[in-house]
């Protein structure tokens, strides 16, 4: 369990200003850490930073070991602009290798190789013609988490992968993701304020304009933020 | 039909009319190709804004009086497509509305600059003719001719070259971000591309269809077509075929260039559309 990423006392937000200070946390590898907050809790502020869309304000984030910035997967949350996209499942899975190209201007048969082991391990290799515009939530989902793959196999972070899914293709993915885990050995981190997200987790880091928990998960569910966390959304949920 | 045939014999002897095919049918390749991002991208408009900042910049060098405007109308339009495409990212002022502010502001003050400085007879001949391209393609000069190719293939050439890192940054530029592309650089080269095929176009069907070039083709492909690579070869082929039809047509029949240039773009997306309800009917 060697450590992949370490953030001490960082500070993130926009255009030099901080939303969140002092968040302090760690992620070995075949972690699955759950990043857990309401919305506008700062996740998604927190999550750019790690992928160095946005620079950090203050504190240290550092990637150990062999892991560094590019070595991530992202699956984002999908944009208006993809919904009537026309590009068909392999043109996308295969952008995820494109960093692996560099200068060069064309994929070489390893890389398309790769693409097509990732949309087997997906169970979407039948897809690979289809147009993505016509594909359901779910399988649109399964394609942006190949293509993830396709870029980086060490840690995946997860931009609230669940929105807009039916239960059941929630369920599917959140299950697909665990086997990830389990399975391949691959580091997950994910955003969510879905409560099911916490049952796969390994690690909780919970943040509401201020790091609330980190720690893991039996240590979350027994902690009085934890509690009331879960609590909340349950209520919710019923009402 | 014989009759029509030897008309257009007898006008393709001429070389002004074959500089204009040249030119027209590598403007109308070029703008197919970007034309495709760009309306992915939600950019539609970005082409009627930009020929309408060409359009002030060239009464500038009309007032001015500089003989070469290219000079003044080439930086002033690409600086304004890289301010447009970069505040899209980062916005205060949102893209649609950026566009349309700095198109109408630019189309205001080019106006104005002519009709108070001009010592042109004729201003609103003057205006007209830069606004709907009616005649200049046929005036083109053997130097207009070989930068245009110039241009046409450092365009061709980065979009062979960069074509899967198109697709990525505009598919999703965040991820393209985050595993290490430079969509900024792209981003930017997208921006000064457009800007050079924009005043590139103008010289064909002027400022005012500009737009019509870069969204009809695209628009058409992704009617039937459902890959990136179909969408592109497909709108590329619809542009240079109603390019080349249009330019004869309005040879034949002494009709406006570029308004039978887009009214053929027109028709074809109308088939398109048509053609798409029916797969759509039939596969159900």
């Amino acid at each position: 369990m060697s450590v992949q990423l370490k953030c001490r006392s960082a500070a993130i937000g926009y255009d030099g200003k901080a939303v969140i200070k002092n968040i302090d946390f760690q992620v070995s590898s075949g972690d699955y850490l759950c990043i857990l907050g309401e919305n506008g809790a700062g996740k998604t502020t927190l999550m750019k930073t790690l992928l160095g869309l946005i620079p950090l304000i203050g504190g240290e984030l550092e990637f150990c070991g062999n892991m560094s910035k590019s070595k991530i997967g992202y699956l984002p949350q999908q944009t208006p602009v993809q919904r009537d996209f026309p590009a068909s499942v392999s043109e996308i899975v295969l952008s995820g290798c494109l960093s692996r190209c560099g200068i060069r201007p064309y994929y070489k048969a390893k890389e398309k190789e790769l693409a097509l082991s990732i949309m087997k391990r997906l169970s979407i290799e039948k897809l690979s013609s289809c147009c993505y515009r016509e594909l359901s939530g779910g399988q649109q989902q399964r394609v942006l988490l190949a293509r993830a793959l396709c870029a980086a196999r060490k840690m995946l972070i997860l931009d609230e992968p669940v929105t807009g899914l039916d239960p059941r293709a929630a369920h599917e993915m959140y299950e697909l993701i665990s086997t990830l885990n389990r399975n391949d050995g691959t580091t997950i981190i994910m955003i969510s304020h879905d409560v099911n997200a916490v049952q796969y987790a390994t690690h909780i880091l919970q943040i509401g304009r201020t790091q609330l928990f980190f720690g893991e998960k039996q240590k979350y569910l027994e902690s009085s933020v934890g509690m009331s966390f879960l609590q909340n959304i349950d209520t919710e949920a019923f009402i | 039909m014989k009759e029509l045939f030897e008309t257009l014999r007898f006008y393709f002897e001429y070389p002004f009319v074959q500089y204009a095919m040249i030119v027209g049918l590598l403007i109308a390749l070029c703008s197919s190709l970007l034309g495709v991002t760009l309306v992915l991208k939600r950019y539609s408009f970005i082409g009627d804004g930009l020929s309408h900042v060409a359009f002030g910049a060239m009464s500038v060098a009309i007032v001015v009086g500089i003989a070469d405007r290219m000079i003044i109308i080439l930086p002033v339009t690409v600086a304004a497509a890289i301010l447009l495409l970069r505040t899209g990212q980062n916005a205060k002022i949102k893209g649609d509305a950026a566009i349309a502010m700095i198109s109408v502001g630019a189309l205001a003050i080019g106006y104005m600059l002519i009709n108070v400085f001009s010592k042109s007879a004729n201003v609103s001949a003057d205006v007209c003719s830069t606004l709907f391209g009616s005649t200049s393609i046929l005036t083109l000069t053997k130097n207009e001719v070989l930068l245009c190719i110039g241009m046409s293939v450092i365009v061709i050439l980065v979009f062979l070259l960069f074509y899967h890192k198109i697709f990525a940054i505009t598919f999703d530029q965040d991820f393209a971000m985050a595993t290490g592309i430079r969509a900024n650089v792209y981003n930017f080269m997208i921006a000064v591309v457009t800007a050079f095929i924009i005043v590139l176009a103008m010289n064909l069907v002027g400022s005012l269809l500009v737009s019509a070039l870069i969204i009809f083709p695209a628009l058409s492909a992704m009617r039937i077509f459902k890959s990136f690579r179909n969408v592109i070869i497909c709108s590329a082929i619809i542009s240079v075929a109603c390019a080349g039809v249009g330019l004869v047509l309005s040879i034949l029949f002494s009709t406006p260039v570029g308004s039978t240039i887009v009214t053929a773009d027109l028709a074809v997306f109308f088939l398109f559309s048509l053609v798409s309800f029916i797969m759509r009917k039939a596969a159900k």
